[in-house]
């Protein structure tokens, strides 16, 4: 089945887009690198290519794990399916 | 795949062996450039390197200046070199340095002749030169000779999902072969610097990569009127989906897959710890790291992209590599391996591996990559303060 989604690891709470887009509204199949499983989400936003997706709701303070590690803090609540970049979410470092 | 014992090489004075036969005119200043570069329009197959700096330096910015010439002239894909200086006593201090790998070297200053004097006698050396290098061969070298530096450019998420790891992967299979493998960009391991001092071969290897990467992060803090945005991650990561500084540096970190480095380098510096994997400290800027990479001896570079990097540098190949299938569509005239197919998962990592590996090959064996057959040859000193 072709993929949508792929997250890197299974504690991850985000994923990334592999299609050109997603829509509002698509049921999307992802795929999870670690251990070669797969799991489904419906989107919010439209998401391009190469950007994430949440994979649960996240509210203010949470922290966005990708690679199974710590890449920044939610500084926006986000619900599961929508967009996640530079609008609601910043670093901690710097 | 069976990974080939050699590639097509050539062979050097001091047992090194270069992937190009390059005869380079290597001005000492920035005002020895107009002169370089008279010579390499005369004395056809030469190559000069234009750069910014090399006057009134001083410090470790001046020996970090003369290990770059220097490194640039040591490097195996150099044939043989004219350096060209302003005046006699830094121009004799980077030919004495490159002669000692027994390469042809002469160098020539403008002091008392002009540059229109200093230009035919640089280019009657340079002519006599690059007619000896025209008939050197080609011949069979071990792969161990392979010195590959790495380096992302222009990363977006692709990178850290398909691209870099398969420069991981590349490096799983050939550091037990021998080859010396470098990697750097101190700012950009920001995030994921923890994680990369566990991968310190040895307790030293660690605690010099933290002690390397903190002055470099309080340099930073020190320096930043802002929390860095639009200049980490850049304007084109951000676009491609990258959101901090960390998410970048995990995605970056995937280069070095499962190695471990045995020491860290300074900027330029000739790694002389034998075979292996070396973290150098480096800007995350491509040229500025390319050019040092180069400098310290590399022969080869792999650069994955995600947005489109364009850079190349003037004696070290630059293979670039993406996985993102938008930029092979629009910019392919700079992709020289395709790794896309990871992402729609027609292809598997340790296949893209194997792509990666047979590339890497048939340019070290003198295929022109992208950069080279585009006229790309970025060589940008890194410059660590102010002159005097």
């Amino acid at each position: 089945m072709a993929t949508d989604i792929i997250i890197h690891d299974k504690k991850d709470n985000v994923g990334v887009v592999v299609i050109e887009k997603i829509t509002p509204k698509q049921d999307c199949a992802c795929w999870i690198m670690e251990d070669d499983s797969s799991t489904n989400i419906q989107s919010v936003d439209e998401i391009p290519l190469g950007h994430k997706i949440a994979m649960v709701d996240l509210k203010e303070g949470d922290t966005i794990l990708k690679y199974g590690h710590d890449i920044g803090k939610v500084v926006k609540s986000i619900k599961k399916g929508e967009h996640v970049h530079v609008h609601n979410v910043k670093t901690k470092k710097w | 795949m069976e990974i080939p014992k050699s590639f097509l090489g050539y062979k050097r004075e001091n047992g090194r062996a270069g992937t190009r036969n390059h005869v380079i005119i290597l001005p000492v200043d920035d005002i020895s450039n107009a002169c370089a570069e008279a010579v390499a329009n005369n004395i056809k197959g030469t190559i000069a390197l234009p750069h910014s700096y090399g006057r009134l330096q001083f410090g470790a910015d001046l020996e970090l200046h003369f290990r770059t010439m220097i490194g640039t002239g040591c490097n195996p894909n150099v044939a043989a070199v004219i350096v060209i200086g302003i005046e006699p006593k830094w121009t004799k201090k980077i030919v004495d340095g490159i002669a000692k790998t027994g390469k042809p070297v002469e160098g020539f200053h403008i002091e008392r002749t002009g540059d229109i004097g200093t230009t035919m006698k640089a280019s009657k050396k340079a002519q006599e030169f690059v007619m000896w290098a025209s008939e050197k061969q080609r011949e069979e070298c071990p792969l161990s000779d392979l010195w590959i530096s790495v380096k992302c450019g222009e990363s977006d998420t692709t990178s850290g999902l398909a691209a870099n790891p398969t420069v991981g992967n590349l490096m799983d299979k050939l550091e037990p072969l021998g080859v010396h493998l470098c990697f750097g960009e101190t700012s950009e391991l920001t995030g994921a610097e923890k994680v990369c001092a566990t991968r310190g071969a040895t307790k030293e290897a660690s605690e010099k990569f933290i002690k390397t990467w903190s002055s470099y992060n309080d340099f930073i803090l020190k320096e930043a009127t802002d929390d860095l945005s639009e200049s980490q991650p850049t304007a084109g990561n951000i676009a491609g989906g990258l959101t901090t500084i960390e998410e970048k540096a995990f995605g970056n970190f995937q280069k070095i897959g499962n190695c471990k480095f045995i020491d860290v380098l300074e900027p330029a510096e000739e790694p002389t710890k034998g075979k292996g994997l070396y973290f150098m400290d480096t800007s995350s800027a491509a040229a500025e790291c390319v050019t040092l990479q180069a400098a310290a001896g590399f022969n080869i570079h792999l650069f994955p992209t995600g947005q489109g990097n364009i850079v190349g540098n003037p004696i070290e190949p630059v293979v670039k590599l993406t996985a993102n299938p938008l930029t092979v569509k629009g910019m392919g005239e700079h992709i020289d391996c395709d790794v896309s197919k990871i992402l729609s998962r027609e292809m598997n990592l340790s296949e893209a591996g194997d792509e990666l590996i047979k590339t890497t090959l048939r340019v070290a064996n003198g295929r022109l990559t992208c950069a080279e057959a585009l006229g790309h040859r970025e060589f940008v000193m890194t410059k660590l303060y102010r002159s005097a």
